[in-house]
């Protein structure tokens, strides 16, 4: 029976199975100091960092190894002691291979902490410094730098600052276990990133699925008359930004604008902790916390490991893949990506990793599109998938255009669905991408 | 536990982008939803009209299986007869003709709707018209005679009586059939749309298995009731009470299996009520002031025609975009 249910929501959407159970209730782990880091230098949206760092050179954990460049930019921290092994190019987790800092690891657990301060006198520019200080981005997928978002703009009136603990991608389990474990710092995160822009209202979004934590957080955040925690329906993608700010405020944030545009900032609940941490505690941002889930792992777990593991190492820790599986992704199965090489690292964004198999993913044979309108029904964004996706096959891109493609936010509703199985959201990506190049030729020129 | 794990070739593992589920839907298991959906309205058709009908169903689903396999070779493509649809198409049609109809025509019709109805703009997906319906009305212009020809439903008697419809006997006749024997189903009509109970029955379990969208046939009976409604109040002994025309003719089984094939109806939510409506008010003036008693056919393939346009001005509202 639920505990609690919901009718707060947006359009559209669709229920796939969840698959949470398998690692719900499993605590974190800390797993143990990988032999090697391998840390991009851009692990965020905006200019890579610059290494401060060369061949041969020792570090510390939490020492700054590379600098922000520029505003949009976080510095990187080495997350473990050891010696610089090389500066080089290496496989991302995004599938391209970027400029990376390589370090071997020595036997070690130190790291080196800045000066804690205290949540209750702690002024705004201090909590900025400092999560600027650590690096942190968003964990929400996108990884923006969070001291930018957290920082007040002139001209900007935020009045709501949400935290999304709906955590609606599939498998994934491990904001939920940061709910329960860590339920006060949650909350004293959201209030230092409240603090921080000067917004009176703070709302926590949960879907309906997770009683525990929702009873956990109310239970904490009664005490605070300015946070909410707003019980949502289960329904991907509910932790979407524009579906999360329909379902709370009810404020649509129009195509092409942000959160922002409409008074509001979408905070994760890894980011709120790593606020936390980087202000009470004087942590960087050295770790992950990991999901590592599907059928085709052997053990899964909530893991927090050192960012720059090695995606291999993680499974191997995890027991291995199992037989059957067939396909290994890194973040949640509505949005992640396929990986091809396992020595790609973990990085700051990274929120799980998936063993899945060809059971699981029911991937079956395409047919024609039978126009059904299913993808229309379940599309959030009021789009036509069918349509989009037709127009990119037949290289109408200008049909594509004015039938809004470049507002898809790719959430894959449409592709779960189709009943045709054709690759709907594969395609518009497609589209959207050439779309969007002629819009940037049609500017320039 | 280095890099080095990575050129293990021991892994053989798929790349694509996301997402990387898929919901248990797909075309053939939509397909044989549908023919199941249909069984009650076959075992009401073998109660009322008797064995022979279950004849008519296998030609007519063997020719529709047959055309469709052949064109598909003719046009060197892969031929996709297991998908279900040829086997829906011969089941609709057989289901919309009269009972004890000719098999040779029944063969003709099953041709039709597949050849010109489905195969004639691209195979499944591509036509306009509902190819059930477009080889009825083939047979309609062809055969007037056989296709107006009702056998009264009987139990016993292996003679076969002729029988007016309800709608027939209400337009020529003006004798009202009672609403009772209309649910239950023996009355004169086609062999599977006079039940409809039957009808219900599938059509319902369709809706909830998420196959129908119940939009198309909740917008047909808003609308029949409406426009039916209309005239009723103007003249209740001249033109029938709203229940009359939603359990007569083919106006539940249009509205549950026909209406709401997902190929010839709009794909946009506004506009399955658009064409829903539209359906009810052409079928309400055949019903009234056409030459025939009934309409529901025509009404469909009148509708059908229209699909593109409905789709192209019933777009969504773009979330966030204020018109």
């Amino acid at each position: 029976m639920k505990l609690f249910t919901s009718t707060k929501t947006f359009q559209g959407g669709v229920h796939p199975a969840e698959y949470k159970e398998l690692s719900e209730n499993l605590s974190f782990e800390i797993m143990p100091n990988p032999k090697q880091v391998i840390l991009p230098l851009a692990q965020h949206i905006g200019k890579p960092s610059n290494p401060l760092v060369k061949k041969g050179d020792d570090v510390k954990a939490g020492q700054i190894i590379a600098e922000a460049d520029g505003f949009i930019s976080v510095p990187i921290h080495s997350s473990v002691s050891g010696k610089v092994k090389k500066i080089s190019i290496e496989i991302t987790p995004s599938g391209f291979p970027k400029d990376s800092i390589i370090i071997d690891a020595a036997d070690s657990n130190e790291i080196e902490l800045q000066q804690p301060l205290n949540p209750d006198t702690v002024n705004p520019e201090e909590i900025q410094a400092r999560v600027k200080w650590a690096g942190i981005v968003g964990q929400g997928g996108a990884a923006f730098p969070t001291f930018v978002k957290i920082t007040p703009q002139p001209n900007q009136k935020i009045d709501a600052i949400i935290l999304n603990g709906c955590e609606c991608e599939p498998y994934l389990t491990r904001d939920y276990r940061f709910m329960i474990e860590r339920t006060e710092e949650v909350i004293e995160g959201l209030r230092l990133i409240m603090k921080s822009l000067g917004v009176g209202k703070g709302y926590i979004g949960i879907e309906d699925n997770k009683p525990e934590a929702i009873k956990k957080l109310k239970e904490v955040a009664e005490n605070y008359d300015n946070i909410e925690v707003e019980v949502l329906e289960t329904k991907y993608p509910q932790g979407a930004e524009k579906m999360l700010i329909k379902a709370i405020l009810n404020r649509e944030v129009p195509p092409g604008k942000l959160p922002l545009d409409v008074g509001a900032v979408i905070q994760n609940i890894g980011t709120a902790l790593a606020v936390y941490d980087a202000v009470v505690k004087g942590e960087p941002q050295i770790t992950a916390a990991l999901t590592v889930s599907g059928n085709g792992i052997k053990e899964p777990k909530n893991l927090i490991v050192r960012i720059g593991t090695p995606i291999a190492d993680v499974i191997e820790y995890c027991g291995g893949i199992t037989e059957d599986a067939s396909k290994v992704v890194i973040g949640g199965p509505m949005m992640g990506v396929a990986q091809f090489d396992f020595s790609a690292p973990v990085t700051k964004a990274t929120s799980g990793i998936l063993v899945l198999t060809k059971v699981e993913k029911n991937l079956q044979e395409e047919t024609t599109c039978l126009r059904c309108g299913k993808c229309i029904e379940v599309c959030p964004l009021g789009l036509i998938p069918t349509k989009l996706s037709r127009f990119t096959q037949l290289d109408r891109l200008e049909d594509a255009e004015s039938y809004n493609i470049s507002v898809c936010m790719e959430c894959g509703s449409c592709t779960f669905t189709c009943p045709a199985n054709i690759p709907l959201v594969q395609w518009i990506r497609l589209g959207k991408q050439r779309v969007i190049a002629i819009q940037r030729e049609r500017k320039s020129a | 536990m280095t890099t080095t794990t990575t050129e293990n070739p021991v892994y053989k593992l798929e790349l694509a982008s996301s997402p990387h589920l898929h919901s248990r839907w797909n075309t053939k298991q939509a397909m044989w939803l549908v023919v199941l959906a249909l069984l009650p309205a076959v075992i009401s058709a073998v109660i009322f009209f008797g064995f022979y009908q279950l004849l008519i169903i296998t030609v007519a689903i063997g020719f529709a299986v047959g055309t469709e396999a052949v064109i598909k070779l003719i046009r060197k493509q892969k031929v996709t007869i297991t998908d279900g649809s040829g086997i829906i198409t011969g089941l609709l049609l057989a289901l919309i003709l009269p009972p004890d109809f000719n098999l040779a025509f029944t063969a003709l019709g099953s041709i039709v709707a597949i050849g010109l109805g489905k195969e004639i703009f691209g195979g499944l997906g591509f036509n306009i018209f509902n190819p059930a319906l477009v080889g009825r009305a083939f047979l309609q212009a062809a055969f007037p005679v056989p296709m107006t020809t009702w056998t009264k439903p009987n139990f016993t008697e292996v003679d076969s009586i002729t029988t007016a419809t309800p709608l027939s006997a209400f337009k020529f006749d003006s004798v009202a059939t009672e609403l009772s024997s209309m649910f239950i189903g023996n009355i004169g009509g086609s062999i599977g749309e006079t039940s409809a109970i039957a009808i219900l029955l599938g059509g319902l379990f369709l809706i909830f298995a998420g196959v129908v969208n119940y939009r198309v046939p909740a917008a047909m009976v808003i609308g029949a009731v409406i426009f039916g409604g209309v005239f009723w109040l103007i003249d209740p002994a001249l033109y029938p009470n709203p229940l009359f025309h939603l359990t007569a003719g083919g106006f539940l089984f249009g509205a549950l299996f026909m209406a709401t094939d997902w190929v010839t109806s709009p794909m946009t939510l506004k506009g399955m009520w658009i064409f829903g409506l539209g359906i009810s008010l052409v079928l309400i003036i055949i019903r009234l002031f056409g030459g025939l008693p009934e309409g529901v056919m025509y009404a469909i393939l009148f509708m059908n025609a229209f699909v593109p346009l409905i789709n192209r001005y019933t777009r969504p509202r773009v979330f966030g975009e204020v018109k």
